[in-house]
């Protein structure tokens, strides 16, 4: 009879590995340990713990940076499913601190201040994994370089406005096809032009997927915005100020899990839809000056 | 379903009772248990999935499935229900967060050799009744895997490290029921 092993921790494997079991959730933004039980209970498969949704970031401006670590323990202490903070892009130490803390996911988010313009964060010295935004397939692959075990698109956080999430998962699905297509000797041309390793961009010439998750994230607002993305072949949906921004978030929040479940079927996502309440203002990704888009902070 | 379709079976995703009916056996994978109770519970699907199993239905419950599929739960949330059926204590997050998930070789009753197991935010089996089976424990001795009747319940994700046999000898369950 075999022996059971000595346990192994932070491995790439149960980084990615909870990723997994995200999969076909939504994950949901919130700022204090009420919301996060109101997520939970509206069937959350994780939370986001942030001090100010995207939205207030952009009515607020300033420099936005990692969360209080009392607020970050309310809401590890009030829930119990999995529980995510932000880090600045490239600012090491606070994703030390968030590991210290416990949570169960780090994403370096576009939606704060940048810590470092040129490097993100070398993600392999951590055990805690790693979820990055990205809008296209080489900055994703990039981000899993770096040792991120989970991939969302940046889309347009704080907005309302789903366009940019749509284009980020259109561009990375296109370009993980395109890839597809092409023969063994065309790949050492396609690993230079997306900027990524050879050796990553092999594996998903061959799989024609990603190696980790994928979700989408940035301008969600509605069921049906949820349920678009999951047909447009997102793994899972975040949604950041579209709840706790909008008029009835508990009933918003309600429906939006139900339509990611019930993404393919019409008559769910129109049933939920109703009664909802005044969605999120929300702002035209168009009206926003170039410098003000989150989506091109990180490359 | 990626491990089903290697092991040549027929199967679906079961999200409405006229797909349970459909169904031999049924997998209740991996994710967030008060997600699934809420869920089962929106589309009515809870009652149905507690009647079959009551009826004997093959399910075999992995994490948060295993936590659906016991009579007893510690560290739920408010009001969490089960489907129930297996005569154990489940604890959930057992192992602590996701700093504590982790990889190990596993032996198993009836499995030659190690069986290869991520235990992700995973729940631990803590008491067992006495009509159930113990088919594997870790290192220490924690309980992790168990069978009673036509249920069987890990506290691991065999399909994460690509690990078919569990899924094969849940099979044989079906197959010669």
């Amino acid at each position: 009879m075999t022996e059971s092993s000595k346990p192994t921790t932070g491995t790439q494997l149960v980084k990615r590995g909870l990723a997994e079991m995200l999969k076909g959730g939504v994950i949901m933004d919130v700022v204090t340990p009420e919301q996060a039980k109101i997520a939970e209970d509206a069937g959350a498969v994780a939370v986001m713990a942030l001090e100010r949704v995207p939205a207030d970031i952009r009515a607020q401006g300033g420099v936005a940076r990692m969360s209080d670590p009392d607020m970050i323990d309310g809401i590890i202490e009030a829930v119990s499913i999995p529980v995510m903070a932000k880090a600045r892009i490239g600012h090491f130490v606070e994703a030390q601190v968030l590991q210290q803390l416990g949570v169960d996911y780090i994403d370096e988010s576009e939606v704060l201040s940048p810590a470092d313009y040129v490097n993100h964060i070398d993600k392999w010295n951590f055990k805690v994994p790693f979820v990055c935004g990205a809008t296209n397939l080489g900055e994703a692959l990039r981000r899993i370089t770096e040792g991120a075990a989970m991939i969302r698109s940046k889309g347009e956080a704080g907005t309302g406005d789903v366009s940019e999430a749509t284009k980020h998962i259109r561009t990375i699905s296109a370009e993980i096809r395109a890839l597809a297509a092409k023969t063994e000797d065309e790949l050492f041309v396609a690993a230079k032009e997306l900027q990524a390793p050879y050796e990553l961009v092999r594996e998903v010439a061959r799989t024609g997927k990603l190696p980790v998750v994928l979700f989408v994230a940035g301008g969600v607002a509605t069921p049906a915005d949820a349920a678009m993305m999951m047909q447009l072949g997102a793994d899972g949906v975040f949604v950041g100020s579209g709840i706790f921004k909008s008029g009835n978030p508990v009933e918003r929040a309600k429906a939006i899990v139900k339509a990611t479940t019930f993404y393919n079927d019409p008559q769910v996502i129109a049933e939920v839809s109703r009664g909802l309440g005044e969605a999120m203002v929300g702002i035209n990704v168009n009206d926003i000056p170039a410098p003000h888009r989150l989506a091109e902070r990180g490359w | 379903m990626a491990a089903l379709g290697r092991l040549g079976v027929d199967a679906l995703e079961v999200r409405r009772v006229a797909e349970l009916e459909r169904c031999d056996g049924l997998i209740i994978p991996g994710g967030e248990s008060t997600v699934m109770q809420r869920l089962a519970e929106a589309y009515d699907l809870f009652e149905p999935i507690r009647d079959a199993i009551r009826a004997g239905l093959p399910v075999f419950g992995t994490c948060a499935g295993l936590i659906m599929l016991a009579d007893r739960i510690q560290e739920g949330i408010v009001g969490q229900r089960t489907f129930g059926g297996l005569d154990v204590t489940v604890r959930r997050n057992a192992f602590g967060n996701q700093l504590d998930s982790f990889e190990a070789d596993l032996a198993f009753r009836g499995i030659d050799g190690p069986v290869h197991a991520a235990f992700i935010r995973g729940p631990v089996i803590q008491e067992v009744g006495s009509g159930v089976e113990i088919l594997s424990q870790l290192h220490d001795g924690r309980i992790v895997g168990v069978r009673q009747g036509q249920l069987l319940g890990i506290s691991f994700h065999p399909e994460v490290t690509g690990e078919d046999r569990i899924h094969r000898l849940f099979l044989d369950m079906v197959t010669s029921r």
